[in-house]
């Protein structure tokens, strides 16, 4: 039996449908992220499952319970909104023992619980202290510790980093995620950080335009996306238009503008189809010399760029097409300069093939 | 000629010292960030450039001019902020043109220069829209136009992107780098995103608790941070407390906690001091082979993200360190509980004293 089901909700503010018949099952214990841009509907989902908001049609199920109309704080689940919210006029301690103590657990237990909550986000020195005295990263931990020490097992995490500093962010994600497995809780964390829910979850559900666009593990959403939509949201990617040339029983030839002709091994296309082929950076690679059984082109090296311990190539087609490359550092036998004639690789079997989108395929692709 | 020069420039709140004695030259045409935790006194910086906040000690020059005394109006700057602060009621148009209307600039001349900035950010076809209809990026944008309508040849900008999304903000920030280069400006960028700044600046300030700590290109901060802090805010690193045992022309060995010793291309200190490695994760591999500079250990987490996989490994000693690796087509498996021998070439090992304050201390980031 799953911890949380979702059943056909839909939410409908006005005439924007924020969520259309969202079906989703999360098991207990696991650690869930929610991505998608501003405005996929991510907020409103946990919104819905915390009990905040009422969903328009559909069943939500905590614990094989229908949940529809039961409040918040009979769900077992705590919601953790995106301003830590901690009350201002009170220490550490007090806001981490807030819950037991509405609760009316005896003195002793809520010492425990509190002083080991503490301990756990490391936070055990500074009980004392009010949250206008703590760095944003610290009142996050204490927000989190107050949503446990509520005893709650489900933890609703929306934007739980989102208000910190980039390093910073980076560091909490795989503590979050240790706290959530050490305690044995199951964690909905909403996000729109592809980075951040690939390294901390599960399990990723992709949510566009209010519906599900995908759900995987972190692999399998980044190894085989099923659209190019989410290709282009998580790990992005080089994307080239083409006519499908030939069809064989290896692959397909797909010819790109220009005449330029790329193999690919992904089957089950027809002849003359247009199509998109998508080409992570990281597996084009850039040299010299032909690799033998991949695709190879001969181009122009457009600008060199730098970024988080790799090294981002953008190199000139024959055709005029512009294919990037992301290499790491480590990993670069050598660097080349802007102008410099190369050959960029890549191998059929990391071509993923896509039907041309009918609204376009900048509408699929853009962020901005 | 946009240079921009401070001089022991100084700001106290109280008895924090936000800017201690900061000395600092952008060059003309140069896209400088300034990079710090929470509180290591960017903000102020900028804002003392920009003419916000008065520093209670030092000068700041611009193209050559002392500027100490001078309004904000009279510094030829643009300034961006981090919350995009358009007009709501007024259409893109409007709220480009509000500074040259102000100035009284004639209507033909206002005109012309409102056409050349929706040219630049390629926004002539939305003129006519409001703020609230456009994107976060698109908004941002038109806040880059307003600032700069008014001839500004120096660009600060305060946390511009940091408003927006993750991948927005990806993607703007190329074209801001175009945009400065195109027009030949000079910026100067306050992020608290290190990977923002590394990828579209000529050259990197790293700031923490008022003052720099060090300032470079970014691939030089990356490959060779002067400074253990910096070691740590940029990029990943793994650190290993240690001691020098021996000391040559060009190596060094430092025996790190356990016994285990490695070779390193040189070091500052001398026998007996304790000192702090560091090493970028993708820079160590998991080797079968025998190298130089081996360290047996067990692999206690494996972290995918996207196309590269994070290996935590616990050494002998205790210590845990990461390495990373990008995933090849034909991926060997990685799985918990294997044994592994990590190496890491002697050539990126970094090694610093070991810091006064303590590890913890010199690497905190709130």
């Amino acid at each position: 039996m799953s911890l949380i089901k979702l059943v056909n909700v839909t939410k409908r503010f006005g005439e924007i449908t924020a969520l259309d018949r969202i079906n989703l099952s999360i098991e207990d214990g696991e650690y869930v992220c929610i991505l998608g841009p501003t405005g996929a509907g991510k907020t409103t989902l946990l919104r819905i499952i915390a009990g905040l908001l009422d969903p328009d049609e559909g069943e939500v199920y905590i614990e094989g319970r229908p949940v529809n109309g039961v409040p918040p704080e009979r769900r077992n689940a705590v919601y953790m909104f995106q301003e830590y919210a901690l009350f201002p006029h009170m220490t550490v301690w007090e806001n981490v023992s807030y819950g037991p103590v509405i609760k009316d657990w005896d003195r002793d237990r809520i010492d425990r619980v509190t002083s080991e909550i503490l301990e756990m986000v490391r936070l055990a020195e500074r009980k004392d202290a009010f949250p206008h005295e703590l760095s944003g990263g610290m009142q996050q931990r204490v927000a989190l510790a107050r949503g446990i020490a509520s005893g709650a097992r489900i933890l609703l995490l929306d934007e739980p980093l989102g208000a910190l500093d980039a390093r910073l962010r980076v560091d909490l994600r795989t503590q979050l995620r240790s706290l959530v497995k050490d305690q044995g809780l199951t964690a909905v964390h909403v996000t729109h950080d592809q980075e951040e829910a690939l390294m901390i979850a599960d399990r990723v559900v992709i949510l566009r335009e209010g519906r599900i666009e995908q759900v995987g593990t972190p692999h399998e959403i980044y190894s085989e996306p099923r659209s190019i939509f989410v290709t282009s949201f998580v790990g992005g990617a080089n994307f080239v238009e083409g006519n499908v040339a030939e069809v064989g029983d290896s692959g397909s030839v797909v010819e790109l503008r220009g005449g330029l002709r790329i193999q690919v091994s992904k089957r089950g296309r027809s002849i003359g189809e247009k199509v998109v082929v998508a080409v992570r950076r990281e597996d084009v690679t850039v040299g010299t010399e032909k690799v033998t059984g991949s695709n190879n082109i001969l181009g122009m090296v457009g600008s060199v760029l730098f970024i988080g311990g790799s090294i981002e190539y953008e190199v000139r087609l024959e055709n005029g097409e512009r294919i990037s490359s992301r290499i790491l550092l480590s990993d670069a036998p050598k660097t080349y300069r802007v102008g410099e004639r190369v050959v960029v690789s890549f191998p059929p079997e990391r071509c993923y093939v896509f039907p041309y989108p009918k609204a376009g395929l900048l509408k699929e692709i853009e962020a901005v | 000629m946009p240079e921009v020069r401070l001089v022991n420039v100084t700001k106290r709140y109280g008895k924090i010292v936000a800017n201690d004695h900061i000395n600092l030259t952008i060059k003309d045409g140069e896209y400088v960030s300034v990079i710090g935790p929470s509180g290591c006194g960017k903000t102020t910086l900028i804002k003392s450039i920009a003419g916000i906040i008065k520093p209670d000690e030092g000068e700041i020059y611009i193209d050559g001019r002392l500027v100490n005394d001078l309004p904000i109006e009279e510094r030829g700057v643009g300034y961006v902020f981090q919350n995009i602060a358009l007009f709501p009621h007024m259409t893109v148009w409007d709220n480009i043109v509000y500074g040259p209307k102000v100035r009284c600039l004639p209507p033909e001349e206002t005109r012309a220069l409102a056409l050349e900035m929706l040219e630049m950010i390629k926004l002539s076809a939305r003129s006519d829209a409001y703020p609230s209809e456009l994107s976060g990026g698109t908004q941002q944008k038109t806040a880059v136009a307003r600032a700069l309508i008014s001839r500004a040849r120096l660009l600060l900008l305060d946390e511009p992107l940091g408003a927006l999304d993750v991948k927005v903000r990806a993607e703007l920030r190329y074209e801001l780098r175009r945009l400065v280069k195109d027009l030949k400006l000079t910026a100067l960028h306050v992020t608290h995103d290190q990977e923002e700044a590394m990828s579209i600046s000529d050259r990197v300030v790293v700031m923490k608790k008022g003052r720099i700590v060090e300032a470079g290109t970014p691939i030089n901060l990356y490959v060779r941070p002067k400074n253990i802090f910096t070691a740590n805010f940029v990029g990943e690193a793994n650190f290993l407390r240690g001691v020098v045992t021996q000391v040559n022309k060009d190596r060094s060995i430092v025996e790190i906690r356990g016994g285990s010793k490695l070779v390193t291309k040189n070091t500052d200190g001398g026998v007996g001091d304790p000192v702090v490695i560091a090493f970028r994760p993708e820079f160590a591999s998991i080797v079968r082979k025998k190298r130089l500079n081996r360290l047996s250990g067990k692999i206690v987490d494996v972290l995918y993200s996207g196309s590269i996989v994070r290996l935590k490994v616990e050494l002998a000693n205790g210590d845990r360190v990461v390495v990373k690796k990008a995933l090849s087509f034909e991926r060997p498996t990685f799985n918990v509980g294997d044994k592994v021998t990590v190496n890491i070439p002697p050539k990126d090992i970094l090694v610093y004293p070991y810091p006064e304050e303590g590890l913890d201390r010199a690497l905190a980031l709130e």
